[in-house]
This record gives C-alpha cells, structure tokens and sequence, in this order.
C-alpha cells in the first residue's frame, strides 16, 4: 500500500479518507486551511497543514501550493475528495507529472465527462439513453429561443461545466429562458471558467437515480448497485437511500440502469470510482444526465448496504490490485443517509452559517455519522452548509425510517439553525414512507406542511 | 425617501450590479451576495435611484449590514 497519502479536502470527506487510510497507509497528512486543534480532521490525521487563507481560490483550489506540501512532506499518493479539486484534470495531470498517485480516473476521462455535452454524446455512442435536447452546445439567447421554440417547453438550461445543481435552470416561456442563458452562462463563467450551455426537455416530476461504478487498471468495471437521491432542494440532495424505493415498481429497471452505467463506464475505459447520475421519468423511462469522476457525498449508503469500504477499493484499485466479482457483490438491508445542512428549511432553505454551542452525536446499532465539526464550533460562510451526514442501516426501509427518527430525536447541534427537525418530520411522513416522490417534491411538502 | 438596503445573511459580496446614480427598477438585482456556495441576489422592491454604495466585491458582510442607500423614485 502506499507509504503517505495527501488528503486534499477539508471537513468531514477528509476524516473519512483518514479513517479508512490508519488501517491501510503508513501515514498520511491531510490539508488543512486553518489547523485549529479543535477540528476532527488534522486532529486525527498523523500531519496537517496550512494551506493558505479561508477563500478556496487561496487555499483548497491553489494546485501549486498543495502539490508543493504533497512533495515536502514526502506523499507518494493523493486524495482528492468530493468538490474542489477532485474533478479537475489539471490537478490529475500535475500530480502524476510529480510522480505521485492520484486517487481516482484519468484527466482525460475527467475532462470528458466534465464537459457535460460531450458526456452525453459519448452517452448516446455508447448506446445509453440521454434526455433528448440540443446537439451540443447553444450559447446565443436567440438561438436558444429558436430551438426551444421547435422543440417545445418547458426546457432545462445547463451549464456544460455545471454540476450539483449549480447552472441549472427552468424554462417555461421565452423571457424566463433569456434570463435563464443570461444567469447559466454567467454561473458556468463564474463557477467553472466556462460559459457554455446546452438546453434539454424538462422531464416532469423526475426521479434521481444513480449507480456506484468502479473500474480497474485490469479492464474491469463492476457496479455497486444504486442510490435513490430524489428528495432534493434547488436541484442538491438533502436525503440519499439504497435500494431505491422506486425499483419495486419497475420489475428490471435496476439490472437496466446498472447494465447502461457499466457499459458506459467500460466505453470510457473508466478506472476508479464514479457515479453514473440519470433521472427516471414517472413511467419509469430512465436517462443519463452526467458522470460524477470521483467518490460521492453519499456513498455511506452503499457501503452500508454492501458491506465494502469504498475509499479502500479506490487506493486498492489506484494500486493496481483487481475489483472483485461482480458476483460476489450483493445489497442487503436498507439504508438512509440525511444530510444535515445548516440552513433554514422554514426560509426557503437560506445558509444559516453560525456557532454551534453543544454537539451531541447519535450513536448506537446501525447508526453512523461522518461529520467534521464539533462544540462550540463555527460555522462559517465561506464552504458549503453540510455540516454532517447521519445515516443508518436495518433489515427494512421501514425500520430504517424508524431508526433514522431515533438517531435524530438524540443528535444535538445547539446554537445554530439546521434543517434535523425538518428531517425528523419527514420520517414520519405518509408520503415518504411509501417512498412516493420526485426531485421538486421536498419542496413542495415543506411549502404545504 | 432614503432607504438602506442590508445584507439579509452573512456572507461575501460577490457582484455589485449598480453604481451610485443608476436608476434601478423594481426586481432589478443591486449585489449579489454568496454565502456557504449560494448565490443570493438582493433586488429592488421598488423604483429607486442609488445614492452611496457602502461594501465593495469581495467584502464579507454581516447579516444585517448596509450595503447601500437608495432614494426612492
């Protein structure tokens, strides 16, 4: 295994990664932006260091200052998380071009996927059913106006450098596309460097479904099985379940889905961890929307329900050593991850940065956190508002519900404004205990209830 | 009549869309502010014209803190 590895993230990704790295790595050292003594991930890696100021653009994001810290500090592989750096391919290439290990694909897998029009016509090549819209990209409002007028509203507006909802907008009439090309150029310029979009049909009331892929250095590409992630708000997962509630009414829509995400990951050559994202029309038709090129936010519910640690397969896979049988793989029980966010579910889910006075986690059977704040602790501004991820596992979904409502009532997080007791009551839901939803219902629900 | 126009979460300045002397309409965006990876346009509730900006881009605010004054039109 490898001799010290460099955990490129912050926050609760980078204890995982540290977790999983004490049984297997000799040392590692995770970055850190501001190593206090108090956070719980340098505390529990071996080293940490500064990586620069608060802002990510001076910290996280400086690709020379984290590399130069990988290289003085003697690191023979790198990590690099979710968000920030893990998709981009320049980091990919200058951590190899450094003789180190990255931690997951190619840049030249990455940059494929990352350009979201391209992906979804390797998609289509590959045989895998995307939504139908425009051919590549249109970046002029009155084209776009034009094509959406032949191909009919409403129409989804996405950044081709988008993903987690960012650059991404409805509409349903010219003048709300006009502003939606305005503000999904300007987001996908601001957020990514690209201001490219391409527009798509608006599948109403969608579901969104998504397969754990894996690749090896050896050609072999496996699937773990799928992720429901339909309870959403502003189009960002708020609660992530495994198996998805959805398949019990679609006999042979999993074996389809994971067969498309397989195929399309073995077109790409894909090595390592990744996520094939589609939604799944009321019908139960299902198409492609992106490829995600690193691990997921949600994956505690896929190593519930299979029992694999998935930060272990990718340094096993980045290592050389063969994915195991398809075969041999299999989902047992239930699991149901709920992000916990600070933010205002009653204020149109606003960011609640703030102080957390007491924190109290849930413990017990089937019960696991990952989180990376602690007491009397802040929150601040300047990263995203998930302050932990509560999830549980039981033989049913039922039970699971029931446990996740347990978990919830014990979780204390004193001081700020989270959305735990919008959660709580979403347990108890008629609605969500028949798994009846789509990606806009959260919103809804909390709008009525 | 004067009206102070506050930040209604903390955050950073990411966009001033006005200068001191635009007239802006109802709707129209002043500042964009961004807090925890969200952008958060503050918009006009009424026609106005803009007579002193207070932050400047990139500035971390306050819940609470002016941004800027307006006269209303």
């Amino acid at each position: 295994m490898f001799n010290k590895l460099l955990v490129a993230n912050r926050g609760e990704i980078a204890a995982r990664i540290v977790r999983t790295c004490k049984r297997l790595v000799s040392r590692r050292s995770p970055s850190t932006a501001k190593p206090t003594k108090r956070a719980t991930y340098p505390l529990l890696a071996d080293e940490a260091y500064l990586v620069g100021p608060a802002h990510v653009t001076q910290s996280y994001l400086n690709i020379e200052r984290i590399l130069q810290i990988a290289l003085d500090t003697g690191c023979d592989a790198v990590h690099p998380g979710y968000g920030l750096l893990s998709e981009n391919g320049t980091f990919v290439h200058a951590v190899r071009e450094a003789g180190m290990t990255f931690i997951g694909p190619s840049a030249d897998v990455m940059r494929l996927m990352g350009d979201k029009a391209a992906a979804r016509a390797f998609a289509t090549q590959a045989g895998v059913p995307v939504v139908p819209g425009s051919q590549g990209e249109i970046n002029d409002e009155d084209a776009a106006v034009e094509f959406a007028e032949s191909f009919g509203y409403p129409v989804l507006v996405k950044a081709s450098a988008g993903g987690g909802g960012i650059g991404m907008k409805i509409a349903r009439k010219e003048k709300a596309l006009r502003k939606a090309m305005q503000e999904c150029q300007r987001r996908g310029e601001s957020a990514f460097g690209n201001a490219g979009v391409y527009l798509e049909r608006y599948v109403e009331d969608p579901r969104h479904i998504e397969i754990q892929v894996f690749g090896d250095a050896h050609g072999n590409v496996i699937h773990l099985f799928e992720r429901e992630c339909s309870v959403q708000r502003r189009h960002q997962k708020v609660i992530e379940e495994s198996p998805a509630p959805v398949m019990a009414k679609f006999p042979g829509l999993r074996d389809r889905m994971a067969q498309a995400a397989v195929d399309l990951s073995k077109a790409a050559k894909y090595e390592n961890a990744g996520t094939i994202e589609f939604i799944v029309s009321p019908e139960g038709e299902f198409f492609f929307i992106e490829m995600n090129t690193r691990l997921q936010v949600e994956h505690p519910v896929t190593e519930l329900v299979t029992g694999l640690d998935l930060v272990e397969l990718q340094l096993r896979v980045a290592k050389g050593e063969a994915l195991p049988q398809q075969s041999s793989l299999h989902q047992a029980g239930h699991a149901i991850e709920c992000r916990i966010y600070a933010e205002d579910p009653d204020r149109m889910f606003m960011p609640q940065p703030g102080h957390i006075t007491d924190y109290v986690e849930p413990t017990g059977e089937g019960v696991r956190v990952d989180s990376g704040v602690r007491g009397d602790w802040d929150v601040t501004p300047y990263y995203d508002p998930m302050i932990a991820k509560l999830a549980v596992h039981a033989d049913s979904r039922d039970a699971a519900r029931a446990r996740m409502a347990k978990a919830l009532d014990e979780f204390t997080i004193g001081g700020l404004t989270t959305n735990r007791a919008m959660h709580r009551r979403l347990m108890d839901d008629a609605q969500f205990a028949a798994g009846d939803f789509h990606t806009g219902w959260l919103e809804e629900w909390v709008k009525a209830t | 009549m004067a009206h102070e126009i506050k930040a209604h979460i903390t955050g950073t300045i990411w966009k001033i869309q006005v200068a001191v002397g635009d007239e802006v309409e109802e709707d129209d965006d002043f500042v964009i502010l961004e807090s925890m990876k969200m952008e958060m346009p503050i918009a006009a509730e009424f026609d106005c014209v803009v007579t002193e900006i207070r932050a400047a881009e990139g500035d971390a605010v306050e819940e609470g803190q002016v941004l800027l004054v307006v006269e209303e039109a």
